[in-house]
């Protein structure tokens, strides 16, 4: 009931601040769009880097949106008056992390069909793609919520989130490209999917705890 | 430093400053409190305490460590040394029960500039787990009638106070700290806080707060507290 009220608050913020999620995925689009551009239109060439470009540009844009996650509600006060009332916290982490993953992950997930008309993946292929982004867009918003509330006190936080939050990011990186490579020679890749569910899960059950101490920490 | 100098000094404003209504025991205690800020000791060996019905005005100059001591008493920081009590338990053993017995209000005033009045109430409702009631009756006592759906950005900076403040009217907390609450309010306003505090009082609540005017209302369990400047 409480987290339904934080996440129509965080929705409404969304609605009318809509450079914080609309640039991130016009990034995302643009970056894929200038690989073809750079490395030339060859399928072969294309298809082979698909997976990493797919997934370096979602971590980049994942990250543009995370840095103002809590900035402002650090610099008004809010953060402040939830840690000294304590108790709806956490609901006020999950509410963020949710909102965070449908403004910046969803959009991702959806926009998956468009990535592989731009770089030429298969059908498998964007069958793969489309997963490893399903089970991997909420891996990354709870990372970078994470980042965003170890760094909300900092000046100039955006280069010490990415320094902070990229090496996170590496395993997500390794399992996802790994799985969309094995789908477009036509191996099995349940074996990524199921570690990246698994790395999904540890990190939903332990993430939000510490984003509650991070929160803790900067206020005090 | 000055050794010699008065740490701190507690006068009592009336006659009546321990006319202490229904609770003859102090409900937060602070004991010994130190607080060391960039190798400045703000204050050492500080003790405070606070009974139900009583008016806890802490008073020094810019610097003086008001602020930090109105952060160490809700929780938010930890002082360098010393204890605190509330109900005569460690605070550490009762902090649930302390925290939704409190409001705090800084001097960030907590309310998000791209939402109303209406929506940041709603939020405070929601955040202390309140039953919904009348929002737009309370900000119209306020002076905000009209401006209950605008977002706080386009409001004046005692506008924005008053939304803030707002949530004394809302919180069934029984310990108020409030941090410079009369900053940036007009006359009107002030008085109407001061009535509300001096209602809270009466029905058995506690205020702790700073500021640097004069009540213009008359408390009668009040009682200062000087912070002195240290170097």
């Amino acid at each position: 009931m409480v987290s339904m009220v934080f996440l129509q608050r965080e929705l409404r913020l969304l609605a009318r601040q809509k450079a914080d999620w609309l640039n991130p995925i016009l990034f995302f689009i643009i970056v894929l769009s200038l690989f073809p551009l750079g490395v030339g239109p060859e399928p072969n060439m294309l298809r082979i880097i698909a997976p990493g470009v797919v997934w370096i540009a979602a971590l980049l844009s994942v990250l543009l949106a995370a840095e103002r996650l809590f900035k402002d509600d650090y610099r008004n006060g809010v953060i402040e008056q939830l840690v000294a009332g304590r108790h709806s916290l956490l609901a006020f982490v999950l509410a963020k992390t949710f909102a965070n993953w449908l403004s910046t992950g969803l959009p991702l997930l959806l926009l998956s069909p468009l990535v592989a008309l731009l770089l030429g993946l298969e059908q498998a292929a964007l069958g793969a793609m489309a997963l490893t982004l399903l089970l991997g867009t909420p891996l990354l918003s709870l990372l970078s919520v994470l980042g965003s509330a170890l760094t909300m006190a900092a000046d100039k936080g955006g280069i010490l989130l990415a320094l902070l939050i990229l090496p996170l990011y590496i395993p997500l990186l390794i399992f996802a490209s790994s799985a969309i490579e094995a789908a477009s020679i036509g191996l099995e890749y349940q074996g990524q999917l199921a570690i990246l569910l698994a790395m999904l899960l540890l990190a939903l059950a332990l993430v939000p705890m510490a984003v509650t101490s991070a929160l803790r920490i900067n206020v005090s | 430093m000055n050794i010699n100098q008065p740490l701190f000094s507690s006068t009592e404003a009336t006659d009546a400053a321990f006319v202490v209504t229904k609770h003859a025991r102090p409900v937060l205690q602070g004991q010994q409190l130190s607080c060391i800020r960039q190798d400045r000791v703000l204050f050492a060996q500080l003790s405070v305490q606070l009974s139900y019905g009583q008016l806890l005005q802490i008073q020094g100059k810019n610097g003086a460590g008001k602020s930090s001591l109105l952060r160490i008493l809700a929780g938010l920081a930890q002082p360098d040394d010393g204890q605190l009590y509330y109900q005569a338990k460690p605070l550490a053993q009762s902090l649930p029960a302390y925290c939704a017995n409190l409001c705090y209000i800084g001097h960030h005033s907590g309310i998000h500039e791209q939402l109303t009045a209406l929506e940041n109430l709603s939020f405070w409702r929601a955040a202390a787990a309140l039953k919904p009631a009348d929002d737009w009756a309370l900000l119209a006592k306020l002076g905000l009638a009209g401006l209950e759906d605008v977002p706080c950005r386009m409001l004046s900076a005692g506008q924005q106070r008053r939304v803030s403040l707002a949530r004394l009217w809302l919180t069934p907390a029984l310990i108020w700290i409030l941090d410079e609450p009369f900053t940036a309010l007009d006359q009107s306003a002030i008085g109407l806080l001061q009535q509300h505090m001096l209602e809270h009082l009466n029905k058995g609540g506690a205020i702790i707060l700073t500021t640097h005017q004069q009540l213009t209302l008359q408390f009668q369990s009040l009682i200062k507290l000087e912070l002195v400047y240290r170097w």
